[in-house]
């Protein structure tokens, strides 16, 4: 065997992740099963039709720019990236008349801890996010876009390539889309390894070929994006669920979720549970129905802790976790946040001072130097919870985590400080008694870390 | 000197972007570039920052912000694995160790035939899959049990001629 072929044989297929049948009322990864990416098959399951639909070019009588943003805002689409903030009205923020060149980023740098989405959606079904950012295009009146996908999946960012040139050569991306007055031009680009580069801002900076430190805001990338120039930021998966919502209606998708949280949300499910992986279910589902869907907790074990949005959200004891239903809303409700819908589960045998260890030395690693509070305290509570965990700690640390914590939250230009913060925060909330523990007797209050 | 297939390369990476925004194309340039090279040498950061219009120390900026660019020599084959918290839970830790047993290496070190160089790495996106290994930045490894890890680097030892 050459190396190539050694290594072909350990590439994921997604049919753990994703294609186990496994969802309930699926609408992004409906129908897959690996071979079937390409344009001949996404049009099979219907795909680019909420396109020739809008564009008036399958008979009907089209839809103005104006009504898709009103479907989109009355379909209660929230950003999947991790905000939650509402697309339609995020698109409504657009300069109409704008003289200059405006552009739309699809962030596909999916990189938060936990969350493996993006990659199996870009992978799959990969025309779903080019029709959705067609139809964002024609929205905003943009004629330019560019998605920028996670440099640690490489092999995706080639097969999104292999599906740009597929559109390009159908006359779906290009000039004169499906013979409308509709130019769109869409590309993509990747990262290389930075975790920072997933905060939106920080992307432009990199999309531009530089270090990816965050901008301040105001002014938004609406007004000063991409070049300067206004530009519209939405997650994969976000932009996965416009066709649907253009072609069976906003109310049917504001139906299949509940008020405030339409439609279905992909939840990436890792750590202790029988089947890690992908589901797709609608949002104000039950997480233990989730949990179920997972495989449930490790056999033998039960449920210790759920960080429910990706490691930047503040975990939650399981007696919380289980009354939750998995939406934007009740998470929020119960102290943490739904993020990008990665759920990392943690069963009984889990000691929360190591798990803290490995993500506070990741805040530290991935800071990017820029606001002192960040840089330097990300440092600082890395040290700490690192003398806790090696039996050097002092009763007094968990209250100087608390406040090193604090004072980093809210006094940094973007939201990694607040991600390294809140995650210290909880932990000490929800399991202090752990820490002391920890402290008093240098070792952990679990038997054993397997 | 980077080859004229890299700079075919580099040259449809720039046409994604306007005619005075060639400074996109750097994340893309370098990876090329490492991709040839095995690593980003300061020769190369020069051809490029020539080729793109930037200044050297802007293309050098660069190179050390992003993690996955190497900015000395590395082993023929980059193993970078997982450890952060969801495959931590999931043996990204123990695969790591694996590693180093069966190389007889420790993290960041490389291995004297020159064949492997061992890293662990933050969230590569894909936390269902652990234990995941990337491998020369651009193969992903998923459900790296012991047994796995084994075949892959014996694979590529008896490819590399070196079993």
């Amino acid at each position: 065997m050459n190396p190539q072929q050694v290594l072909g044989r350990f590439r994921a297929t997604g049919l753990e992740t994703s294609f186990h049948g496994r969802h309930i009322g699926a609408q992004i990864l409906d129908g897959l099963d690996g071979g079937n990416w390409r344009l001949k098959d996404y049009e099979a399951r219907g795909g680019y039709q909420a396109l020739r639909k809008i564009l008036g070019v399958d008979g009907s009588e089209g839809m103005t720019p104006d009504q898709v943003i009103a479907a989109v805002k009355e379909s209660a689409l929230r950003g999947r990236g991790g905000a939650g903030f509402p697309t339609g009205l995020k698109w409504s923020f657009m300069p109409r008349q704008f003289p200059g060149q405006k552009y739309l980023v699809c962030n596909s740098d999916e990189g938060e801890p936990g969350t493996c989405k993006d990659r199996d959606i870009l992978q799959f079904n990969p025309h779903i996010v080019i029709e959705g950012m067609i139809i964002a295009a024609y929205a905003m009146g943009i004629t330019v876009g560019y998605n920028y996908i996670h440099g640690e999946i490489f092999q995706t960012y080639e097969r999104f390539e292999e599906a740009l040139r597929e559109a390009r050569a159908a006359g779906l991306l290009g000039d004169r889309i499906l013979g409308s007055t509709l130019n769109f031009q869409l590309h993509a680009a990747h990262g290389f390894g930075a975790y920072i580069c997933g905060e939106e801002t920080a992307l432009l900076e990199s999309l531009e070929g530089k270090k990816g430190q965050p901008r301040f805001k105001p002014p938004f990338p609406a007004s000063f994006g991409l070049y300067g120039k206004p530009t519209t930021v939405n997650n994969t998966e976000t932009f996965a669920a416009v066709p649907w919502i253009i072609r069976n209606g906003a109310q049917a998708y504001l139906q299949c979720g509940k008020p405030n949280n339409g439609g279905t949300k992909i939840y990436s499910v890792s750590g202790d549970v029988e089947r890690p992986g992908n589901y797709e279910i609608p949002m104000g589902t039950p997480f233990s129905v989730l949990l179920e869907l997972a495989g449930g907790v490790r056999t033998g074990r039960k449920l210790k802790a759920v960080i429910p949005g990706g490691s930047s959200a503040p975990v939650l004891p399981a007696s919380i976790m289980m009354e939750c239903t998995m939406d934007y809303d009740s998470i929020a409700k119960a102290g943490s946040m739904l993020g990008s819908g990665a759920v990392i589960v943690m069963d009984d045998s889990r000691c929360m001072v190591k798990s803290l260890q490995r993500l506070s030395y990741f805040y530290m690693h991935e800071s990017c130097g820029q606001c002192t509070p960040c840089r330097e305290g990300t440092g600082w509570l890395s040290r700490v919870v690192d003398r806790i965990e090696n039996g050097q700690g002092r009763q007094s640390d968990m209250d100087l985590l608390d406040n090193v914590a604090e004072n980093i939250q809210g006094r940094t230009i973007c939201a990694l400080g607040d991600a390294a913060a809140m995650p210290v925060r909880a932990m000490i909330k929800h399991f202090r008694p752990e820490f002391e523990y920890h402290v008093a007797n240098k070792t952990c209050m679990v038997p054993a870390y397997v | 000197m980077i080859s004229s297939e890299s700079r075919a390369r580099f040259e449809q990476e720039v046409a994604k972007y306007p005619a005075d925004q060639r400074q996109s194309a750097v994340m893309a340039c370098l990876a090329i570039a490492q991709q040839e090279i095995g690593y980003v040498s300061a020769e190369a950061e020069a051809e490029i920052a020539e080729f793109l219009g930037m200044a050297p120390m802007a293309v050098h900026e660069v190179t050390t912000f992003y993690n996955m660019y190497n900015q000395r020599p590395v082993g023929k084959y980059k193993l970078n694995v997982c450890t952060n918290l969801p495959c931590q839970l999931r043996d990204g830790g123990k695969a790591l160790q694996h590693l180093e047993r069966k190389l007889g290496i420790s993290m960041g070190e490389s291995t004297k035939d020159g064949l492997f160089t061992l890293q662990q790495c933050e969230c590569l996106g894909a936390c269902a899959d652990s234990p995941v290994l990337l491998v020369n930045d651009r193969t992903m490894c998923s459900f790296m049990t012991d047994e796995k890890l084994d075949q892959l680097v014996d694979g590529l030892r008896a490819a590399e001629g070196k079993a």
